[in-house]
């Protein structure tokens, strides 16, 4: 794997550090009058998501990780592990535990198509993307009329999500929702 | 890829009336305005400084866009100048980010018989010229500062404690860092950004070893300091002055020594400015001398803490 330069670190571009993949967030340059340079950087563990902030001597280098990201079908769950099937044509298939679909779960319908994060060639992460549509399953009976009244009800989707919707919206509509907040944007068209 | 500028229109106009600024205010007080080149055969020898080397087929050896115009200054000093002033742009390779370019517009000027404290009176001057508001001036020991902002001495402290200290407040844990570069991360991280607030702070005093081309003394408290300061506002700094070294034996001696500290670090060798040594040899006037960021001037002056607000064209739209 090709090695990176603190002055190469850009956001987005995925190193190894301390044995975990990780990617960049942000890059600050900074170097007192005289004297040694240093880069302080922001970065987020990829395995446990959580931001990490380092600081390095201008110049020093980090390997980089072997992660690489791909659009991939959600196919069906044995329970244990989640099956992706690639989009490219290779119909190629690859097994997501519990920790890689994390947070992405309550959002992934079979037959959609989701970012699969491989890390040396197992998934690492699934992201969902920025706005899925999904069916009602359960809400209750929606209120004739009060279309342009506030106020809100939980309904549950057919993902198992729970989301605060409109007053308005019945059992058996299809939703569009936003999963990077978890909120309701509008009915599906 | 956008083509249009970086920065706004108001932005070229602000530099184009500071640079017209700086030129009467140096007129007013009998200054020379000097040009002398960009591309040196020579360069600085400082380890942590990285010269841009031009092209010259012509020549054996590479040149250097200079990181400052120092030497080709100090000579025309030597030479008998009188003051002199000069606003150009310098280059240093791989400083780059929210407030560097690797080119960028430089104001040096020298001053005969002037003290640091008079110099730091000059410069404050001309900020109030160029800012056009008042400021409160601040004169901040780099002893005070670290006692007052991380309750250390810096000359005393141990490097221990300084290590633990860059673990604690910079994210940096290796414990490999010199003892100046541990004290310039503290610096950079815990103090620079609350410099110069609502006023100019003059951070003055610093430790010998990090004099560079500054005299050295000793202080009250027995320490070896260097002459030299650097101004902050708005935790960026701004200028870097000098009481001007114009001893020859001890500047080839800093020389050769940042030289063997280079390949320490593997670093390329700098051909020494023999020219410039050669000036020193001749005898240079006791003078004062400072580097001011012009970009970091209009930065503070635009209240923005982005230097491609203040420039055209910055490296990522060249």
């Amino acid at each position: 794997m090709a090695t990176f330069s603190t002055n190469e670190f850009r956001s987005g571009l995925k190193v190894m550090l301390d044995g975990d993949p990780c990617s960049i967030i942000d890059n600050e340059f900074v170097k007192p009058g005289k004297g040694q340079a240093f880069n302080r950087v922001k970065l987020r563990n990829l395995k446990s998501g959580r931001v990490w902030e380092r600081t390095f001597k201008s110049g020093e280098s980090l390997e980089g990780a072997d992660v690489m990201d791909f659009d991939m079908e959600y196919l069906y769950t044995d329970g244990e592990f989640w099956h992706f099937m690639m989009t490219d044509g290779s119909f190629e298939q690859h097994a997501a535990d519990e920790s890689a679909v994390a947070d992405a779960l309550k959002w992934m319908k079979e037959q959609d198509v989701y970012v699969v994060t491989l890390y040396n060639g197992a998934p690492l992460s699934v992201s969902a993307p920025n706005f899925v549509e999904l069916e009602v399953v359960e809400t209750d009976p929606g209120l004739k009329g009060d279309t342009a009244q506030g106020g809100s009800k939980p309904a549950t989707l057919s993902t198992g999500a729970v989301v605060s919707v409109p007053l308005f919206i019945e059992t058996g509509e299809v939703l569009k929702i936003d999963t990077r907040s978890g909120e309701y944007v509008s009915r599906a068209k | 890829m956008p083509w249009q500028p970086a920065c706004s229109l108001e932005a070229l106009k602000a530099r184009a009336v500071c640079n017209a600024q700086i030129r009467a205010f140096f007129l007013a007080r009998s200054v020379l305005e000097v040009e002398t080149p960009i591309m040196n055969a020579s360069t600085a020898t400082d380890p942590q400084l990285a010269s841009i080397h031009a092209l010259a087929e012509q020549t054996a050896s590479p040149l250097y866009l200079h990181t400052s115009p120092e030497f080709p200054m100090k000579r025309l000093l030597a030479a008998g100048s009188g003051d002199i002033y000069q606003l150009c742009k310098t280059f240093r390779r791989a400083e780059q980010g929210t407030r560097h370019n690797p080119e960028f517009t430089m104001l040096e000027w020298y001053r005969l018989d002037f003290s640091l404290e008079d110099l730091m009176q000059e410069v404050a001057d001309l900020a109030l010229e160029v800012l056009k508001q008042p400021f409160e001036i601040e004169m901040l020991s780099y002893h005070e500062a670290f006692e007052h902002h991380l309750g250390i001495n810096p000359f005393t402290v141990c490097i221990e404690n300084l290590f633990d200290l860059c673990a604690l407040h910079c994210a940096y844990s290796a414990n490999d860092l010199s003892r100046d570069d541990a004290l310039n991360l503290l610096l950079a991280s815990c103090i620079e950004p609350k410099l110069g607030q609502d006023r100019m702070t003059f951070l003055h005093s610093y430790p010998a070893s990090q004099a560079s081309l500054a005299q050295v003394y000793e202080d009250g408290s027995g320490h070896r300091v260097a002459k030299r300061f650097e101004l902050y506002m708005d935790g960026l700094e701004l200028a870097n002055g000098y009481q001007e070294l114009t001893d020859p034996f001890e500047q080839r001696r800093r020389f050769i020594a940042d030289n063997a500290e280079r390949s320490a670090l593997d670093l390329e060798q700098i051909p020494l400015d023999e020219y410039f040594l050669q000036a020193l040899e001749h005898g240079m006037p006791a003078c004062a001398g400072v580097a001011l960021g012009v970009d970091r001037l209009l930065m503070v002056q635009a209240r923005t803490k982005k230097i491609s607000d203040v420039l055209a064209f910055p490296v990522d739209r060249i």
